[in-house]
């Protein structure tokens, strides 16, 4: 068993001044007061990565800058999905006795400390060196490909997509740490200067700073208990040009692994952190899950199933695309909502219901996918 | 060893695929193996640039200063009569299933396979 005892999470946007280390130190210790322990007690490491400041031994580097001394630490790289992928190592070594406390943290200075043609410019590289990079694409531009794809073969509109952008930035608007809070329309997204068609600006995550971070233990810390039920992965190849047709990307695979190793069905699930690094991610991710039937997520986005107070909320802190995206740490600010939500600690975002909840994570091009099921034990 | 047939990615007028005499596995990525079925020495072929049109994104934001002075330029993915997949550029108008073929052009210093409309 595995309980996820303390989240922290600082805000998104600029943090000048702060560096990735700083971010992820201020994301440290929300996580480990929340928890209740002290960091001496901290005897597991897991970080991600940072574009900004790139090392070969970030968890080290981390540990001491914090001043603890692990027993166990590394980084992980998984893109999009290292987040998750940390939770399900954390989970893991934790349940194997290897560690009775994992923190897991990532943050990084990724708007303030480099150029957002240099991030745009890195986040590329995950592309073929020889066969695609030379090309010229852009992160948006493969996602792009794929939307092309999925418009073409489920009736997906672009208005469609734009629905999940006003959504998370309806959602965003509600919590003061998100990095956007103007409310959107649909109009507003379709007039957004293109970046990779059919996506356009307000299609796209932003680049953030930000740092968060949790901490996985082996028993509960506190009266909060989140419990992890479940969790799969699933890696069907790392470029676009390599994928597999959409009827057999990795998010199906991974959540038909987590529902099969949790005994958690879509129906028992209440509360929705889907990634949505553009909006054509969310789209087919939440249809992917079976959160929606295909081609029909938009609908529900108008029907406000994913809202607040709809049968699924979904991002309630307003997602990537508007609470912000600093790399690593962008997809655990869904996990750390997930768990004020199960926790009913959401303040005004409180959701009716989030005992169970459903997260997941894409990184790479569709490449990797993390599923995982939390519970609230009471 | 087989032959190697220079290809695009080094300065060729080529689109080359690699063809497993073991499996019959087409590859695009080229590798000393099949990634199928892990036989050594896959024959290279050249592709005849005759494919159809499988996604397309115009990029209209570069990340770089090289890059900047194409867009927009249209990202593409086809299927190539051969059996796989390869990304290249395109015509701006291209639509998915259309029927494509190669030619190449200059971007930012390098040569890149173009599909165009086929006559």
């Amino acid at each position: 068993m595995s309980f996820i005892t303390g989240v922290g999470l600082t805000s998104y946007g600029k943090h000048e001044g702060s560096s990735s280390l700083d971010l992820m130190s201020k994301a440290a210790e929300l996580a480990i007061a929340d928890a209740g322990l002290r960091r001496s007690e901290i005897d597991g490491i897991l970080c991600g990565y940072s574009t900004v400041s790139p090392h070969i031994m970030l968890a080290t580097v981390f540990a001491e800058h914090f001043g603890i001394q692990p027993s166990y630490a590394h980084a992980v790289q998984v893109g999009g999905a290292t987040g998750l992928a940390m939770t399900m190592l954390a989970h893991h070594l934790v349940d194997a006795g290897v560690a009775k406390h994992v923190l897991v943290v990532g943050g990084e200075n990724r708007l303030t400390g480099q150029s957002r043609d240099a991030s745009i410019q890195a986040l590329a590289q995950v592309g073929h060196p020889d066969y695609e990079v030379t090309l010229g694409p852009t992160i948006p531009a493969y996602y792009g490909l794929v939307a092309s794809r999925y418009m073409h073969e489920y009736g997906v509109t672009q208005e469609d997509l734009a629905e999940f952008a006003v959504l998370m930035r309806a959602h965003a608007s509600t919590h003061p740490g998100a990095q956007f809070h103007e409310p959107i329309t649909v109009a507003d997204v379709m007039a957004s200067k293109p970046v990779a068609m059919p996506l356009k600006l307000l299609d796209c995550c932003p680049v953030s700073d930000g740092g968060a971070a949790f901490v996985v233990s082996r028993e509960p810390t506190s009266a909060i208990r989140v419990r992890v039920r479940g969790c799969a992965q699933a890696h069907t190849h790392q470029h676009v040009t390599a994928a597999p047709r959409l009827s057999e990307l990795g998010a199906e695979i991974a959540i038909a692994k987590a529902k099969a190793a949790s005994g958690v069905a879509i129906s028992d699930v209440r509360y929705a952190a889907v990634y949505d690094s553009f909006t054509i991610t969310l789209a087919m991710l939440l249809e992917d899950l079976g959160l929606a039937g295909r081609g029909e997520a938009a609908a529900r986005v108008r029907a406000g199933h994913f809202g607040r107070d709809g049968a699924m909320p979904l991002n309630t802190h307003g997602g990537l695309l508007s609470y912000g995206h600093c790399g690593v740490g962008g997809a655990m600010a869904h996990l750390v909502e997930t768990h004020l939500q199960m926790t009913e600690r959401a303040g005004p975002r409180q959701v009716r219901d989030a005992s169970i909840a459903l997260l997941h994570g894409d990184g790479g091009v569709l490449s990797s996918h993390v599923s995982m099921f939390l519970e609230r034990v009471r | 060893m087989t032959d190697k047939i220079t290809d695009w990615t080094k300065g060729a007028e080529a689109i080359v695929y690699q063809s497993c005499g073991h499996c019959e596995n087409v590859q695009y990525f080229h590798r000393s193996f099949c990634a199928a079925c892990g036989a050594p020495d896959p024959v290279e072929k050249r592709a005849s640039g005759a494919a159809t049109v499988y996604a397309t994104s115009l990029v209209c934001r570069a990340a770089t200063p090289e890059t900047r002075t194409h867009v927009p330029y249209n990202i593409v993915l086809v299927d190539a009569a051969e059996g796989f997949r390869m990304m290249a550029h395109g015509t701006d108008d291209l639509a998915i299933g259309d029927k494509v073929t190669a030619s190449y052009r200059p971007f930012a210093g390098r040569l890149v396979p173009y599909f165009e409309k086929t006559k």
